[in-house]
């Protein structure tokens, strides 16, 4: 027998290995698991040439050119035209609560533009992330222009010259197109869930794979006071982090600071108590901090990929959108970067802090649920 | 009133039945051995008891307390040391100490830990890692942290395994005092010695109580006779006694045989074709627990089979 290999030793340690994998169902599910989840998110779900994405028409006038001109825009596939003939008010709110990307205004006499050779549409984007919003932006003036020369054509007593169509572009809230305006709220919301679920998520199950658990709960602690004080030293940590990032944004990327710090730090904080609940509430369904750490890696990619932070949101097919609703990062982006690019009040951002407070309470509600008070 | 008295305890997990109609009194002040094969349910009891499961079936009283709906007074007043140490490793002794004082509200922290550190001789210690303690050390703090709440009643469950007989002797030393003062001790062990040092035997063996008294009612109850056998090369006996039916048991103690029967004249005839052997001497002795155990765990079927 070899000293340094022999078939033997090498098959019995196979076996033994093959044994353990199939017996740890949840690593067995995560190996097939994560492979599919990365495949159909990365292929149907994620989309760097974003298409559809939505937009508002305030339109003063209603003849065929700016008819033409949205029936174009809309046949390009860039641009959905979701909340029609809105005033210039309601559009620019629509902006900036993120529900639109766009806002296209035809002038009261786009017609007389049109027919004078010089028409005039405005076109405002959202570009906090100038990913989404580039190739849309891009190509709308050349389709506006084609759409109103067809409809000069059809009337042949205009004079047919050469269109002088200039189309008015405002990037709003970023308008250098600069990707860290984007990425680093972004980050914020990244760095404190990966962090923050993974230090929570192994809270319990430490205790019960020490074999401390069962002297805790021998002892006079309600499940309540377990939770918090597992819990609440996390929102310290948090609030270190959130002081690095955003002092780190400032002094490095200078990210603008549009809005109030107040209703930031106010909204994070929720953000950060959705965390550590979440974080909690798998180590109350885990069993191993292996399995813990498994769980909040399922949990941590998908996040990633839906939520807005990596591809545009507003370019996923809506199935995915849908999904990617049930991400408390996605309202974090959300908030965090209405209220840093855009300066965003409350009440522009509240519905999203309110889905946050969903998910704070529903977490809570799970977490002590699933809490045994027992050993059983 | 009895520090416990619990009736028709019975708890499954999953389709296995763990523990089966266990009834047990204990009186206040009593030190009572829960002894019982491994597997046979004691760990699942005392963790009935103390309210950290919940039994499927049965009731009772524990410190005169509902065994299902007051489980949170019980674990106040109740101290549990668990099996193994679980205690926190990376918590020096001081910090575990403290915690526990701060769990139960005994007030002043720092005066309670103190005085435990101190009673434990562990003061120049206080600030070693829990983890970096020997299994005896680690145990006695164990006990101390369990007791530190003065409970009434404290529920140990093989609290010496792995421990050394020094150790072992002190540990008992304390369990003794802790008695004296009046608090009442239920101990699970599988060791004959320890068994021997509770004033009170309980054996339950898969769920069932199979015998509760003193220790000598205990050896008396079982009934059994036992004829030591010394010589040299006493094993080439041991099959053809284990095939007489008149043997219910043989087994070797260093150089003897212990052999025991329930019938005396069985017995006696089972030997005497030993008795040729020249070198060999039998003797009639005292049964001792170790015999009786072994009688009841051949006698129950295991049921992991």
């Amino acid at each position: 027998m070899s000293r340094v290999f022999s078939l033997q030793r090498l098959f019995a340690m196979l076996i033994k290995e093959f044994i353990q994998m199939r017996r740890d169902r949840i690593t067995f599910a995560m190996m097939l698991g994560i492979p599919l989840l990365q495949l159909v998110l990365f292929g149907y779900a994620i989309n760097n040439d974003p298409r559809g994405l939505p937009t508002a028409l305030v339109s003063m006038a209603n003849d065929p050119y700016s008819r033409a001109a949205v029936t174009a825009l809309e046949n390009s596939q860039y641009f959905k035209f979701t909340d029609v003939n809105v005033s210039p008010s309601e559009a620019r709110s629509l902006l900036r609560r993120g529900k639109v990307t766009f806002v296209v205004t035809f002038p009261s006499d786009f017609a007389k533009q049109a027919e004078a050779g010089t028409p005039n549409a405005l076109i405002e984007a959202d570009a906090t992330d100038p990913a989404a919003s580039g190739a849309a932006v891009a190509s709308a003036p050349a389709i506006i222009e084609k759409a109103v020369a067809s409809i000069k054509q059809k009337n042949p007593s205009l004079k047919q010259d050469l269109l002088k169509s200039s189309t008015i572009i405002h990037r709003k809230y970023n308008p250098e197109g600069i990707t860290q305006y984007n990425i680093v709220p972004g980050l914020l919301g990244v760095i404190l869930q990966l962090t923050l679920v993974m230090m929570t998520s192994i809270a319990l199950t430490r205790e019960t794979e020490r074999g401390t658990m069962e002297n805790l709960l021998a002892m006079p602690a309600s499940p309540f006071e377990i939770m918090c004080g597992k819990v609440l030293p996390y929102l310290g940590v948090g609030a270190v982090q959130v002081a690095v990032v955003l002092s780190a944004g400032r002094l490095l990327f200078n990210i603008p600071f549009e809005g109030g710090l107040l209703l930031l730090i106010g909204a994070i904080l929720v953000f950060v108590l959705t965390l550590v609940l979440l974080g909690y509430f798998i180590s109350t369904v885990a069993r191993t901090q292996m399995q813990a750490m498994q769980m909040t890696f399922f949990f941590f990619l998908p996040s990633l990929l839906l939520s807005g932070f990596m591809f545009p949101y507003a370019g996923m097919p809506e199935w995915a959108q849908t999904l990617g609703e049930i991400f408390p990062l996605t309202h974090f982006l959300r908030v965090v970067r209405a209220i840093l690019l855009k300066g965003a009040e409350w009440s522009e951002v509240s519905a999203s802090v309110y889905t946050l407070f969903l998910f704070v309470g529903l977490l809570l509600m799970l977490a002590l649920k699933r809490f045994k008070r027992t050993l059983d | 009133m009895n520090a416990i008295e619990v009736k028709g305890l019975t708890k499954r997990f999953g389709d296995k039945l763990v523990v089966n109609n266990v009834s047990l009194k204990v009186k206040p002040g009593e030190i009572v051995g829960f002894l019982g094969p491994n597997g046979s349910g004691k760990t699942t009891s005392i963790r009935m008891m103390c309210g950290l499961l919940k039994p499927d079936e049965g009731n009772g009283q524990v410190l005169g307390y509902d065994l299902i709906k007051d489980r949170l007074l019980i674990k106040s007043q109740v101290g549990y040391m668990t099996q193994k140490f679980s205690f926190y490793e990376d918590l020096t002794i001081e910090e575990n100490l403290s915690f526990v004082a701060r769990l139960y509200n005994l007030k002043p922290v720092k005066q309670h830990t103190t005085a435990t550190l101190e009673k434990l001789g562990l003061l120049s210690r206080r600030n070693q890692l829990a983890g970096e303690l020997s299994g005896g050390w680690k145990q006695r703090l164990a006990l101390a942290a369990c007791t530190m709440h003065k409970p009434k009643l404290l529920l140990l469950d093989e609290p010496t395994a792995g421990v050394d007989p020094k150790a072992r002797r002190d540990f008992w030393e304390e369990i003794h005092r802790l008695a004296a003062d009046g608090m009442t001790v239920l101990v699970s062990t599988h060791y004959m010695d320890e068994a021997e040092r509770c004033h009170r035997i309980t054996y339950i063996s898969y769920g069932e109580l199979l015998a509760d008294g003193s220790l000598h009612d205990v050896i008396a109850d079982a009934g059994l006779y036992t004829y030591t056998l010394t010589g040299p090369n006493l094993e080439r006996f041991i099959p053809r006694l284990q095939k007489n039916k008149g043997v219910q048991q043989v087994a070797p103690f260093g150089n003897s045989l212990h052999v025991t029967g329930t019938d005396l004249q069985a017995l006696k005839r089972a030997l005497k074709p030993l008795e040729q052997h020249e070198d060999i001497q039998i003797e009639q002795s005292e049964t001792n627990l170790e015999d009786v155990f072994i009688k009841f765990m051949s006698d129950s079927t295991d049921n992991m089979q």
